[in-house]
């Protein structure tokens, strides 16, 4: 019987990690939803200030605020926004390459490339892939704050400022749908204001105190926007992949036992033939 | 016909207020206005304070906290995109050098910090090694 209790250790223990494979796949799929909803909400801030954005820079022409002008880049920053833990399948992978290929096509250009990592995912991939790393931040949590954020955001905008970097990039995962999560590159400084969809409106607004501390402090929180913007979509993707994981985890889990008890039933068949093959033949010696 | 006017408040991580209002107070940088309906199109920078607006509907007050924002006034709308913290450019400034230390001390810790990653291969590799040693002295006693 040694081989049918060995088997049955096994099935208990492949029960045991598909216990907590599902737990977490709920976990996740809840936290997803909160996710969601928290992402829906940060947008109507973002979509109403690059209108303002749109609207002043379009009616100041006299007035170019440096985050509007574009320059040669000599010198990139990129944003990098990961999960701070694992187990949520090639979601970081997935953006890490896309990163590394975004680095590889601004090195082929002669730009050097400054980074400003988000999770501490990043800051482990890139501690062994090496990078220059200027900024970093990480253990948001599942509620991320804005406030943990503005740190990170404005070392990389007073290097723009400084004329240290000259481009700034953010690379993000974009969350289509439970399913789908896809790495995207989009291109933060310098901004391109929104097209106006109605130009015949030619007003101006009246500035207090004055048009260029107005667009000053609207350019940064609409930067600052973007990434937590970003930020929070990435926890919707992070639970959305992880809860894809697990479930196929679980889903595996469920062969797995499947197929062990197959097993198991045919050891402990074959144990119990034995047993009365030996019976038999005993009695009949005797 | 009563005048009034479209009122929303968003911040970064969330919106906080949207309604129609009669009058809306706000702490601009230059002192506190007051904007009523059909007020010229206007921008402003908004102080740590509070922004009190009549309600249309009852005619009630509601106060809102904000930590300083901006303030937009459109022909029928008025926005006011509210900062989540209270902000000041010396703040930022340390947050930023924060930011940036951590990342010194990344690089520095190298050894230091507990790598996972690192840890665990080198684990899996001491296992194996021991797992050959083992294996070596079993075949050779037995011999």
């Amino acid at each position: 019987m040694a081989g049918a209790k060995e088997i049955r250790g096994q099935i208990k223990s492949i029960k045991n990690t598909q216990k907590i494979t599902k737990a977490m796949e709920m976990v996740a799929a809840s936290k997803m939803r909160k996710a969601q909803d928290r992402m829906l909400e940060t947008r109507p801030y973002a979509e109403k200030i690059r209108q303002v954005i749109g609207h002043v820079a379009m009616a100041n022409a006299e007035y170019r605020h440096p985050y509007l002008i574009e320059r040669e880049a000599h010198r990139v920053g990129i944003i990098v926004i990961s999960t701070d833990r694992g187990l949520c399948g090639g979601l970081n992978v997935n953006l890490f390459k896309k990163t590394a290929q975004t680095m590889k096509e601004w090195q082929a250009q002669g730009a050097e490339i400054d980074l400003c990592l988000v999770g501490s995912k990043a800051q482990q991939f890139f501690r062994r892939m090496g990078g220059n790393v200027v900024a970093n931040v990480a253990n948001l949590g599942d509620k991320p704050r804005l406030s943990d954020l503005i740190g990170p955001i404005k070392a990389m905008l007073s290097a723009y400022d400084e004329g240290r970097i000259d481009r700034l990039i953010l690379v993000e995962n974009e969350f289509v749908n439970t399913m789908t999560q896809r790495p995207r590159v989009t291109k933060l400084l310098p901004v391109e204001p929104a097209e106006e969809p109605s130009l015949e409106h030619h007003w101006d607004y009246i500035y207090e105190p004055d048009t260029a501390p107005v667009l000053d402090t609207l350019l940064t929180r609409y930067i600052e926007s973007v990434v937590y913007q970003a930020v929070v979509e990435n926890v919707a993707c992070e639970m959305a992949a992880r809860m894809v994981a697990m479930k196929s985890a679980s889903d595996n889990a469920g062969d797995l036992i499947d197929e062990l008890q197959l097993v198991y039933n045919k050891a402990r068949q074959a144990a119990i033939t034995q047993e009365i093959s030996e019976i038999v033949s005993g009695a009949a010696a005797v | 016909m009563s005048m009034t006017f479209h009122v929303d408040i968003v911040s970064a991580e969330e919106s906080i207020f949207s309604g129609t209002a009669h009058m809306l107070v706000a702490p601009a940088e230059h002192g506190e206005v007051g904007i009523l309906p059909r007020h010229s199109q206007y921008v402003s920078l908004l102080k740590p304070g509070e922004v009190r607006i009549r309600l249309s509907d009852s005619g009630e007050e509601q106060n809102i906290y904000i930590s300083g924002g901006v303030l937009e006034v459109q022909p029928h709308v008025v926005t006011v995109l509210a900062d989540t913290a209270i902000r000041a450019k010396d703040l930022d400034e340390a947050e930023a050098l924060e930011a940036k230390r951590r990342a010194e001390d990344a690089l520095a810790n190298q050894r230091a910090d507990f790598d996972y990653a690192r840890a665990q291969s080198e684990l899996a590799e001491a296992a194996a090694r021991l797992r050959m040693i083992q294996k070596l002295r079993r075949s050779s006693s037995q011999q």
